[in-house]
């Protein structure tokens, strides 16, 4: 079950910081096991939570195809397409940060870390501009704000609801993502990761490909419905 | 380890020692007196309903108050009291003794789920405050389901109540959590999970049905709450948007949430039965399948709740079906306890007094239950006291009674003194004669057309002589059910001043948590515990 990497691999401790099991766990392997179970539960919560909102999408695009046609208009893909990017490519250097971590690397730890969050800023920015634009042109999320002088149908708004409300709680998601990320990177520059205990960074990178995966699915679904 | 004489509840004082313990026991019992203090607010409301409805046209209190009283009755009851009753008050207690752990697999996170239980209670009593006090803010009167388009358009603090309930969502979810891993990760060597005892696999599959429905009710309660504040059209007809959409979000969470509610009572019944009975549970398996079992089927039959509503005929008949289906798990469980009642040695001590309550109290309300269930039937009861009357058997009977019996069960365990077993055993009586005068009497208003939630009814001619006689007796059966929770309360509490002081296992039971002193030492077992002896082997 374990996947703790001590191969042949000499640690040297004074590296880095002291630290012993929690007192309820047997050894290291089983509090390991349990954080990793842990997280991977609470990542299906998080499925679940935006479960609903798929549900929604769902629903109504099956019943107003007309709506989605004109809303989906607004959407710039090439936007959506770097921010893809930007994300994915924030997904290896997690995963490479992780790696690190377990060779020991401490310095390579905290730049790969350094570089997740900045591309996670990355994303936020082109968010940005995508969200002013919008409002500059009068599309606000709800039935009163929605001023779009523009608007075909009674019921546009309402997929500018949903794009709101799934990207908003996805721009959410980055930010408590990044708040992880900068928590471990303080933690790694304080040698507190190496190849025996690097729980921490495997379980925020874990939140990270998640955060990752959701933007994957709201991609396509939102951008490319044409 | 430990010195003599020192146990979870004295090896630190203070305060400050208890606020930020991360002992499960401590958390536990935290959540326990939480829970009972909820118990009394919501029963408080229940009996301001019950007065009202004393006769016809009373008017002891205004439309807008009853509106408000038996939502903060179903508000209080679901959300503060019985979601977190047996799991974290009794399960947060027992859990980690019974597989042999120290603790749970994250005790600062079950810390957390107590603290973050609290702010959602008090952002709940918040709602339910604040109009008294703030001008222009009415009352909440959507009831403890908000459905839409209602609840976006009523002036009362809904969205302080949803957030209220997305909160203690969290709670529940990171307790739930916190018991899969315990579960699976800290076993002790040598208990496989058909060795477990019983009440663990029914925490277990309460505990999947919180990780995955309660997310659910979050993204609705937030989209409602989006509803109100941006006016997103999602749920409002109004707007092009569908209202039924959040009946199906809603049971989708509140129907497993009424298993989250049972099962743990379940998984305590097959520990009582069993212990005083001193004969090994009939059919292990088939109990501890079938606690999965009706977590599985449980997300398939949300539709029952929704026969009335623009459903297609098609759809409430596959709901009907799959209802069906999640009554045979239940009923193998009552069949298994029954079968070792059978040539068992009973000892009718106050534990044992509530099991056999819960035996006839959960069985009327199961079957009951298919009378909603079949489609031609709800028709006719949909929205009536019936409902209100088979809930309760199920939610009071069931799981309340449950609850009282686990309390009595585990409380020499908790605090390691004994109670008095007549006032015990005449308070569960009391309880007993007072439930069924309270609820059986509503079976004959539902199924006579009394529609529930009405603040005042006259009736046709017809029924107007039932619906008075049955109102009345029903309010009498609800003092006399006040009492007898008052008498079992105040019985438990002396016995913490005069009981006698509490053997390591009273009720000769054979799970790991008999083994350790009562009260446990601080960890749980002076020396590591070793797993000799399979549960039920009497």
């Amino acid at each position: 079950m374990s996947s703790h990497n001590t191969a042949k691999i000499e640690v040297d401790k004074s590296q880095f910081a002291e630290r012993n099991v929690s007192h309820h766990f047997v050894d290291a392997d089983q509090e390991f096991d349990s954080c990793k179970m842990g997280m991977w539960l609470f990542l299906l919560t998080e499925i679940l939570l935006f479960g609903g909102l798929f549900v929604a999408y769902v629903v109504f695009r099956t019943w107003h195809p007309e709506t989605w046609e004109a809303g989906a208009e607004h959407l710039d893909w090439k936007m959506g397409a770097v921010n893809t990017g930007i994300l994915i490519a924030s997904s290896v250097t997690m995963a490479l940060a992780i790696r690190q971590a377990q060779l020991n690397d401490k310095k390579g730890t905290v730049m790969l870390l350094l570089a997740t969050v900045l591309l996670a800023s990355g994303f936020l920015v082109v968010k940005y501009f995508e969200y002013t634009h919008k409002f500059h042109l009068g599309i606000f999320p709800g039935g009163d704000n929605y001023m779009f002088p523009g608007k075909h149908l009674s019921n546009e708004f309402i997929y500018f609801s949903i794009y709101y409300m799934m990207t908003g709680l996805h721009v959410l998601h980055v930010l408590f993502g990044m708040a992880g990320i900068i928590w471990v990177t303080l933690r790694a520059a304080k040698g507190e990761f190496y190849s025996a205990y690097y729980t921490p960074v495997e379980m925020v990178g874990l939140y990270w490909h998640l955060v990752d995966l959701i933007w994957i699915f709201l991609f396509p679904l939102l951008y490319l419905t044409k | 380890m430990s010195e003599a004489g020192t146990n979870y509840i004295n090896h630190e004082k203070g305060i400050m020692s208890w606020l930020t313990t991360v002992d499960h026991k401590r958390i536990g019992l935290m959540y326990l007196w939480s829970a009972v203090a909820a118990l009394a607010a919501g029963g408080f409301f229940a009996l301001m309903i019950r007065f009202q409805l004393m006769s016809p046209e009373n008017d002891l209190i205004s439309k807008q108050t009853y509106n408000q009283a038996f939502t903060l009755h179903g508000v209080i009851m679901v959300f503060l009291f019985i979601i977190p009753s047996i799991p974290a008050a009794l399960g947060n207690f027992v859990l980690p003794i019974q597989v042999g752990a120290k603790d749970v697999a994250f005790p600062r996170m079950n810390l957390a789920s107590y603290y973050i239980y609290v702010v959602g209670s008090i952002m709940a009593l918040a709602a339910i405050a604040l109009p008294y006090f703030i001008e222009g803010w009415k009352p909440l009167d959507a009831g403890w389901t908000f459905y839409a388009p209602y609840s976006k358009q009523t002036a009362g603090p809904v969205i302080l109540m949803t957030m209220a309930a997305f909160v203690l969502g969290f709670s529940s979810i990171f307790t739930g959590l916190n018991f899969i891993v315990t579960i699976h990760k800290l076993r002790v060597k040598g208990m496989g999970w058909y060795k477990m005892p019983l009440m663990l696999w029914a925490l277990y599959a309460t505990s999947i049905l919180q990780v995955l429905a309660t997310p659910v009710i979050g993204i609705t309660l937030l989209l409602l709450a989006m509803e109100r504040v941006l006016d997103i059209g999602i749920f409002d007809p109004a707007k092009g948007g569908d209202p039924v959409l959040f009946q199906h979000f809603f049971w989708f969470y509140s129907h497993p949430a009424v298993y989250i509610m049972i099962l743990p009572g379940m998984g305590v019944i097959s520990e009582l039965i069993s212990t005083f009975c001193k004969k090994v549970i009939f059919g292990y398996n088939a109990i501890a399948n079938s606690s999965i079992a009706i977590a599985v089927i449980s997300f398939f039959v949300w539709g029952h709740h929704m026969f009335l509503s623009q459903q297609t005929t098609f759809s409430s008949m596959v709901f009907s079906f799959l209802t069906f289906g999640v009554a045979i798990p239940s009923a193998i469980k009552i069949f298994n306890w029954v079968a070792t009642l059978y040539r068992g040695s009973i000892d009718l001590k106050t534990p044992m007094c509530y099991a056999l309550s819960f035996l006839f109290l959960f069985t009327i309300g199961g079957l009951t239950g298919l009378y909603l269930g079949t489609l031609s039937t709800d028709i006719i009861l949909h929205d009536t006291y019936f409902v209100v009357a088979h809930f309760h058997y199920v939610m009071f009977g069931g799981t309340v009674i449950a609850f009282f019996g686990g309390l009595h069960f585990w409380w020499p365990k908790m605090y390691g003194v004994m109670y008095n077993e007549f006032w015990g055993r005449l308070a569960c009586g009391i309880i007993f004669i007072g439930f069924n005068m309270t609820f059986f009497s509503q079976f004959f208003l539902g199924s006579t057309g009394m529609p529930r939630r009405y603040h005042s009814y006259a009736g046709d001619a017809h029924v107007a002589e039932t619906w008075k006689s049955m109102s009345g007796l029903s309010t009498m059966g609800a003092v006399i059910l006040g009492c007898g929770i008052a008498i079992m309360f105040i019985n438990l509490l002396i016995s913490l001043k005069t009981g006698k002081k509490a053997p390591r296992n009273p009720w000769g039971a054979t799970t790991l948590e008999w083994e350790t002193q009562s009260p446990p030492v601080h960890e749980n077992f002076e020396e590591e515990p070793k797993f000799t002896r399979e549960p039920y082997s009497y």
